[in-house]
């Protein structure tokens, strides 16, 4: 029978079938951070376990950090007790650490493909649900709970029914201006936050084909927000490229027998989807979400849909437009923007820097408007500044940041005040994700560019 | 993590019927900062159950008296959002050991499988039966059958059959979890581990 790339890759790791039951899913690469794992080293801790694999497992601090005087102690005690827990087990354990300061920290699904850590074919996980990133080089990646960290730690395992396969396929030539966030918003858009839940996704087709790893990277990673497990990509050239010569890829010989493995990771002719939808490049337009899920967005031009058009509950959905201030019908267009961050694992990579500097370039930063800008990790930080983009930015009104989270899920300092509204790269606009209170719009780098320069929702198209 | 075992349950019920309640709202970020597994009941729903001075918000149905109990009915794609396994710790801390919903998002209801909140997918008639039942009275008690893998809405006598997986339920019933299995065999782990090329 002909098989997906989703089956090659799992089929490859269950080391064994439960009848009944789920299957026993070898894991290639385990991602931690300082938040998901304490509760689960913990739980080892307590079981009298070791970590059978500690070279398989990589640490990084991200989601608490600060993101200035990083060179400075953490101030906050809680998060500075969840950064030493971090260092601590890992230095225990024996597993590579790069904590605050270390010149390989940033965000960890930034890190990991940058490093060579992801590659294809591999299976991935990480006590996050962005773990459905690394998809985007044809691996099996998805985000666990804390209890499943701790079974990797000890076991290499997790205990995993297969899911569903879905392909999502979009063909043709994205306009001016449509990024792949956008592209990512469209589909989140007409799934719904539940439309992929159960599934894996397969994305195919010509955009994503033509797409960069970054791009690929971007809608990957927001899989999670239509519902799926994960999402994956076919690796290709464009992956190989990207990969060859990083500093945990093979080398030499293996290099070559890997991508000649890696070659075979395709979808073979007849391989069958428990559902396949198809999308036209050409209906997708720069998107804006105006509610409190990232299934609540539209084109830029197109105004809030009425409660009536929307399928699910109405009550649900007027709570969500209350909270955001909004009314039914409403264009997006002129809205009134107090914040802008532009960063996170869906948009913190050196690519969304130059979508940014490219709208921004001779143009000044809105008085009213505050703006972080937080790249993904410090190799991203100092493309920043090998390519002028710092300059280009520094000479509009901005301040560069440093790598972490950030405003993301607003864990640390970088929080949107109550009732504010942000322009958000991110990847999640619920209630209060920014800090209590917050308002949060999610777009591509390309509007966010153009709302940090006037202030209001912008259609990023009139500045290109 | 070992936690209680679970049989049967027969207990009155607390109605939350929205849509997408995702785990941001279920325990927000700013409460994960523990290292250790305890006190996160204090703060499930937080946001939705306090004011920001910490007063309480008294449409939530949290602070209504009238609703109480051990099984917790939430509305369609309960637990979206963040992998966080705080959420399903806040539930459990908090004294729910049983989350109803006619749609559960994925890791949501993973965590809960693993903890020992046993999450009961409805469908969306049977959710409605549910919320008309406790709107006409508090007092109703749910009855969650696991071993029989039935919901019966003890007023009305109405039952539904829900599925979950044999091997989790098994785990439920006896208390154990994930690690107990994986540890016996590890030997087929490394055989395994020793035949990967990276």
């Amino acid at each position: 029978m002909s098989k997906s790339l989703f089956d090659k890759v799992w089929d490859s790791h269950v080391v064994r079938k439960i009848e009944g039951g789920p299957d026993v899913f070898f894991i290639d690469r385990h991602f931690i951070h300082e938040v998901t794992s304490p509760v689960a080293f913990l739980g080892l801790k307590n079981r009298g376990l070791s970590v059978l694999y500690p070279e398989r497992t990589f640490a990084t601090a991200d989601h608490n950090t600060p993101t200035i005087n990083q060179h400075l102690p953490v101030e906050d005690p809680l998060s500075a007790n969840q950064l030493k827990a971090l260092e601590d087990n890992s230095n225990e354990y024996g597993i590579s650490h790069w904590g605050l300061g270390h010149k390989k920290n940033g965000i960890v699904h930034v890190v990991g493909p940058e490093n060579g850590i992801t590659f294809p074919g591999a299976t991935i996980v990480c006590g996050d649900s962005h773990t459905s990133t690394h998809g985007a080089f044809g691996a099996i990646a998805f985000g666990i709970g804390t209890s499943e960290v701790e079974m990797v730690l000890s076991t290499q395992c997790i205990m995993q029914p297969k899911p569903k396969k879905m392909r999502i396929n979009v063909n043709g030539q994205l306009g001016k201006g449509v990024t792949p966030k956008d592209v990512a918003l469209y589909i989140i858009s007409k799934l719904t936050t539940s439309g992929a839940t159960g599934y894996f996704v397969e994305y195919a087709g010509d955009v994503f084909e033509n797409m960069t790893m970054e791009g690929r990277m971007t809608v990957c990673n927001l899989s999670i927000e239509m519902g799926a497990r994960g999402g994956m990509i076919a690796p290709d050239e464009t992956t190989f490229e990207y990969l060859k010569d990083k500093p945990l890829s093979p080398k030499g010989e293996a290099w070559d027998k890997a991508v000649a493995h890696w070659k075979t990771l395709k979808t073979e002719e007849g391989a069958t989807f428990d559902k396949e939808l198809t999308f036209s490049a050409s209906d997708i337009e720069p998107m804006i979400t105006y509610g409190t899920n990232p299934g609540m967005g539209i084109g830029i031009s197109n105004n809030i849909p009425n409660a009536d058009a929307v399928e699910g509950g109405v009550a649900t959905y007027k709570k969500s437009l209350d909270y955001m201030g909004y009314e039914e019908n409403d264009s997006m267009l002129g809205k009134k923007i107090d914040y802008v961050f532009l960063g996170s694992c869906t948009n913190g990579r050196i690519e969304d820097f130059r979508a940014f500097a490219s709208i921004v370039k001779g143009k000044q930063k809105a008085d009213h408007v505050t703006a972080w800008l937080v790249p993904g990790s410090h190799e991203v930080e100092d493309k920043i500044k090998e390519e002028g983009i710092l300059d280009i930015i520094t000479e509009a009104g901005f301040v560069l940041r440093q790598p972490g989270c950030s405003a993301c899920l607003a864990m640390n300092d970088d929080k949107v005040p109550a009732g504010k509204y942000a322009v958000s790269t991110s990847n999640r606009n619920f209630e209060g994700r920014q800090g209590p209170g917050s308002r949060t719009l999610l777009a591509s780098p390309l509007v966010a560019a153009a709302a940090a320069v006037t202030g209001v929702v912008t259609d990023p198209r009139d500045l290109l | 993590m070992a936690y209680d075992k679970f049989n049967t349950l027969t207990s009155t019920a607390v109605p939350l019927p929205l849509e997408n309640v995702d785990t941001d709202q279920i325990i927000p970020a700013r409460f994960l900062k523990a290292t250790e597994r305890k006190g996160f009941g204090d703060n499930l729903f937080r946001d939705w159950r306090y004011n920001a001075d910490d007063t309480p918000k008294e449409n939530f149905v949290l602070n209504n008296p009238v609703y109480s109990g051990k099984i917790l009915v939430g509305g369609k794609n309960f637990g979206s959002g963040s992998s966080r396994e705080h959420a399903a710790w806040a539930v459990y801390d908090y004294g729910f050991r049983c989350v109803v919903s006619s749609f559960f998002a994925d890791i949501f209801k993973n965590n809960c499988l693993n903890i020992g909140v046993l999450p009961v997918q409805v469908s969306a008639e049977f959710s409605e039966q549910i919320f008309d039942a406790i709107y006409k009275d508090a007092n109703t008690e749910i009855e969650v059958n696991l071993p029989e893998q039935t919901i019966t809405i003890k007023s009305t006598g109405a039952q539904e059959s829900f599925d979950i997986n044999s091997y989790k339920k098994d785990n439920m019933l006896n208390g154990f979890d994930d690690i107990d299995y994986l540890q016996n065999i590890k030997g087929d782990i490394e055989t395994f581990a020793n035949g990967l090329m990276l």
